[in-house]
């Protein structure tokens, strides 16, 4: 089947079947490897994007889903060759260890951010539990999310000074 | 008593030698890298014919060289090893050694790791062994390029060495402070050096690079997505692969029936023996073709769950020989009356499983009868070699390349994946990637081995140890022994029949034996009035362990309070692969809820080479362990995993996480030694004793509490 998708703000069409999930489609038709596969069962959040601003995990987004909706990739979230706060936060930091979990790591408090520009720790931990770091960077990680809210904070005010 | 060095990793040394001995290396790295210095070191089988000739090797052609370093025309170093990258920061904390030794900055150093056909033979990266034995190999390699170039200056300007100082990638004279670099030195050269006997290596007293906190390397990709992983591969017409497992272990296939799923449009179906795969041209239908082969499996009954300590106990082969597995001192039975106080215990450990994130992954292309696997293992030759058996192919056939891989944790040392995706694209024709599922990976790969471990002791009125008595069934002989004094001794591991596949984990047996020992002598303590780090000094008398449980004790507050009803402390410690480890953890009990609240941990392995990333590595061992602690368990039962899945196994999560403290002991006297397993080894017992010291019960099976506190029982 022939779907439109619209992915960091390019539109993509592609030809596959129904059952596809947007993760397939991301990394195999796509080419956009940065959401992993850690388990297929939305349960390691690896595989997180954002769908219209919101976190989801794309290996249990059936394309047809996902579809006229505007995806938005680790590839696609630094703005130009300027990274993300939350990335620079997780490089400053080093908030990972193998990096597998990283671009799901940081997707997801990308959107929290986005949802909650300073959270407190409690709520970093509820929003980002559906993330596993096996290597067990998840302080760090919670460092880095903290310390790219406050970034943010400096940001937005030194836009408004 | 100083505890004894692995010998496990002393009989991988022997192996390694051995191995070299054989290895001839034909490549043209000028042709590769262009012209410059090229540091190596000469492979056994030239060097002896050379001696035999009464004359000190120096062989001019790179074939006959292990390459380890080049330094091109441009300046930029190329350090070639066969180790890998898989989180645990080798990348970084090598190349920091290579621009200490050389004096260059860390940037224009790059790494060549894991690659069959570029790097020199290794034995793995497992065993803690990447810090102490590659790094001083490399620092060895570099110090010798940096002496070369200050030769090679000091004959240009005709000066004494001993007026020149390498500095900031140039040779400089201190007198008249001219100065060249490395890249004009080398220019248009193509100079072949072995590593020296004695290189000029710089101590860490004075390490300027080496020893820094440094940041990832590449750190940038990982943290937009850019690195490649294995299974993010793409090669030209590749194909997907998925293997049709069997129903159970050991099944034998009986039937098979795979025409419906070759009708499928561009799916090739493969069977050799017991091997059944599919190959097509996207992932969705290869799912497809899978589900549409029709296969019967005769499996054989096999030992269940439930009876598996005992079985393990009642199905031992005979213990090795070894002082490794068998170890006596003094008599156990003729102290044993002597006790003032005698104790008796059994502690199982279940089969856990590695849970990389990236799960096993392989990418494989057949060109003109040459095959090149991309996979992520922590043996890229040892895979080489099962490649090269499965497919009776000679090893220049073979390359191995191990992109920086989505972890291991021990868990990545064999090659099944790499031999798969072999076989499909050897039926295909065409390159294959074969992605393993999160089922197939908590099923098809290997556990770590579940175990039983009695012990038996007696102890003095005065608390001082008498009589040790220890039996490991089949978890493993790693930190059997006993770092504390006690003269008379019994120790032996006994290797069981495992009902289910199982291999190394990250600290080996040593997780298990630390949980074991750890736990009892806080029985001891217990049953002496003792405080448990009393009572441990009291029989310790190494320094070095001494000093982390110190620094822990010190950080964490111990003796200042005590564990209130709810609220319980505990420590433990030990020393395994040259590190010296010691846990203090706080755990707070509501109702039948557990949570480890507090960990502060001392490490010392030795002078620091990066310590940001050592901190990472400790902390992340104290969360990993944390899983196999308190709730991650394989449920088994007649050759069937019954929870291969992450919604059924339970890894630690952010909820899960304490609050955890790090007290690096940095001894620049002491060689660098690995961190990547060892700092595990501290928080299980320190959870179990802190689990006793809050509510009284005694825990000892691993996990601690897999549904939460059970009902008091003890």
């Amino acid at each position: 089947m022939a779907f439109t998708l619209l992915v960091n703000g390019v539109e993509h069409k592609v030809e596959v079947a129904s059952e596809a999930s947007l993760l397939n489609v991301l990394r195999d038709d796509l080419g956009l490897t940065g959401a992993k596969y850690g388990c297929g069962e939305g349960q390691c959040g690896a595989c997180t994007v954002l769908v219209d601003g919101s976190p989801v995990r794309s290996c249990r987004m059936q394309i047809g889903a996902a579809a006229g909706k505007k995806i938005t990739t680790i590839e696609g979230l630094a703005a130009d060759s300027s990274l993300h706060p939350v990335q620079q936060a997780f490089l400053e930091l080093e908030a990972f260890q193998c990096g597998y979990c990283t671009p799901g790591m940081v997707m997801s408090a990308a959107a929290l951010l986005r949802r909650i520009p300073q959270p407190r720790r409690e709520q970093i931990i509820t929003h980002m539990n559906g993330n596993v770091c096996r290597c067990g960077a998840y302080l760090r990680i919670i460092e880095a999310v903290q310390h790219a809210a406050s970034s943010g904070k400096r940001t937005t005010h030194a836009a408004a000074s | 008593m100083r505890p004894r060095p692995d010998t496990e990793v002393q009989q991988h040394d022997a192996i390694e030698r051995l191995h070299h001995t054989f290895e001839v290396h034909r490549r043209d790295f000028f042709k590769l890298l262009g012209a410059g210095l090229l540091v190596g070191t000469a492979s056994i089988h030239v060097s002896t014919q050379e001696s035999g000739a009464g004359r000190r090797s120096r062989p001019e052609m790179p074939e006959n060289l292990d390459s380890w370093l080049h330094i091109g025309e441009n300046g930029q170093v190329t350090v070639f090893t066969g180790k890998v990258e898989v989180g645990q920061n080798v990348r970084t904390s090598l190349a920091q050694q290579v621009a200490e030794e050389l004096r260059v900055p860390l940037a224009s150093v790059q790494m060549v790791m894991g690659d069959t056909e570029l790097t020199p033979y290794d034995m793995g990266t497992f065993g803690s062994r990447t810090t102490p034995q590659m790094g001083m190999q490399l620092r060895k390699a570099a110090a010798s390029a940096r002496a070369t170039l200050v030769k090679m200056a000091a004959e240009k300007w005709q000066v004494p060495e001993s007026d020149l100082l390498a500095q900031d990638g140039r040779v400089r004279e201190a007198k008249s402070g001219r100065a060249i670099s490395y890249a004009e030195l080398t220019q248009g050269q193509r100079l072949t050096k072995t590593i020296f006997e004695q290189p000029p290596v710089t101590g860490p007293e004075h390490w300027k690079i080496a020893g820094q906190p440094m940041s990832k390397i590449n750190g940038r990709d990982f943290v937009t997505g850019a690195h490649k992983y294995t299974s993010d591969i793409s090669l030209d017409g590749m194909l997907h692969g998925r293997v049709v497992r069997p129903s159970a272990f050991h099944a034998k296939l009986a039937s098979c029936d795979t025409a419906q799923a070759g009708k499928i449009p561009g799916v090739t179906a493969v069977r050799d023996g017991d091997f059944l795969g599919v190959v097509a041209p996207d992932k969705i239908t290869a799912e497809r073709a899978l589900a549409a082969t029709r296969v019967q499996w005769d499996a054989p009954p096999q030992p269940s769950e439930r009876e598996l300590f005992s079985y393990l106990k009642t199905h031992t082969s005979e213990p090795e020989e070894s002082e490794r597995d068998q170890h006596v001192a003094g008599s156990v039975e003729q102290a044993r009356p002597q006790a003032a106080k005698a104790l008796r215990q059994t502690y199982t450990v279940a089969y856990i499983a590695h849970t990389p994130l990236e799960p096993r992954a392989a990418a494989a292309e057949w060109k003109d009868g040459k095959l090149t696997v991309w996979t992520g293992t922590q043996r890229p030759f040892a895979v080489r070699d099962e490649l090269m058996s499965a497919f009776h192919i000679p090893r220049d056939s073979v390359r191995v390349i191990v992109p920086d891989t989505g972890s291991a944790y021990g868990g990545k040392h064999t090659g099944e994946v790499a031999v798969e995706a072999a076989r499909l694209a050897k039926a295909a024709a065409k390159p294959v990637k074969l992605v393993w599922t999160r089922e197939e990976e908590f099923t098809w790969a290997y556990f770590r081995p579940a175990g039983v471990i009695d012990i038996s002791s007696g102890v003095k009125a005065d608390g001082a140890l008498l009589f040790w008595e220890y039996d490991n069934y089949n978890s493993g002989p790693a930190a059997i022994r006993t770092p504390y004094e006690v003269p008379n001794q019994r120790i032996a591991f006994h290797p069981s029949d495992t009902p289910l596949r199982q291999g190394s984990y990250r600290s080996l047996a040593a997780a298990a034996n630390h949980f074991a020992r750890e736990s009892h002598m806080d029985e001891l303590a217990h049953e002496l009035k003792l405080d448990p780090l009393e009572f441990r000094l009291r029989n310790l008398k190494d320094e070095r362990l001494r000093a982390v449980f110190q620094g822990a004790a010190d950080k964490f507050g111990w003796g200042k309070r005590a564990g209130s009803p709810g609220r319980g402390l505990g420590i433990a410690g030990g020393f395994e692969k040259g590190g010296y480890v010691a846990t203090c953890a706080e755990v707070a009990v509501n109702h039948e809820e557990v949570k480890v609240v507090r960990v502060v941990e001392a490490f010392d392995c030795g002078a620091v080479v990066n310590p940001q990333g050592l901190k990472n590595q400790i902390s992340g061992a104290v969360v990993q362990g944390l899983g196999g602690a308190l709730f991650e368990a394989i449920h088994f039962e007649n050759g069937r995993i019954l929870n291969p899945h992450l919604a059924e196994y339970r890894v630690p999560r952010f909820s899960d996480v304490p609050e955890i403290e790090v007290v690096l002991i940095d001894r620049k006297d002491q060689p660098s030694m690995g961190a990547g397993e060892t700092p595990l080894t501290g928080i299980a017992p320190a959870v179990a004793n802190a689990m006793f010291s809050a509510v009284g019960i005694r825990l000892r099976s691993l996990p601690l509490v897999p549904q939460g506190l059970p009902t008091r029982a003890a």
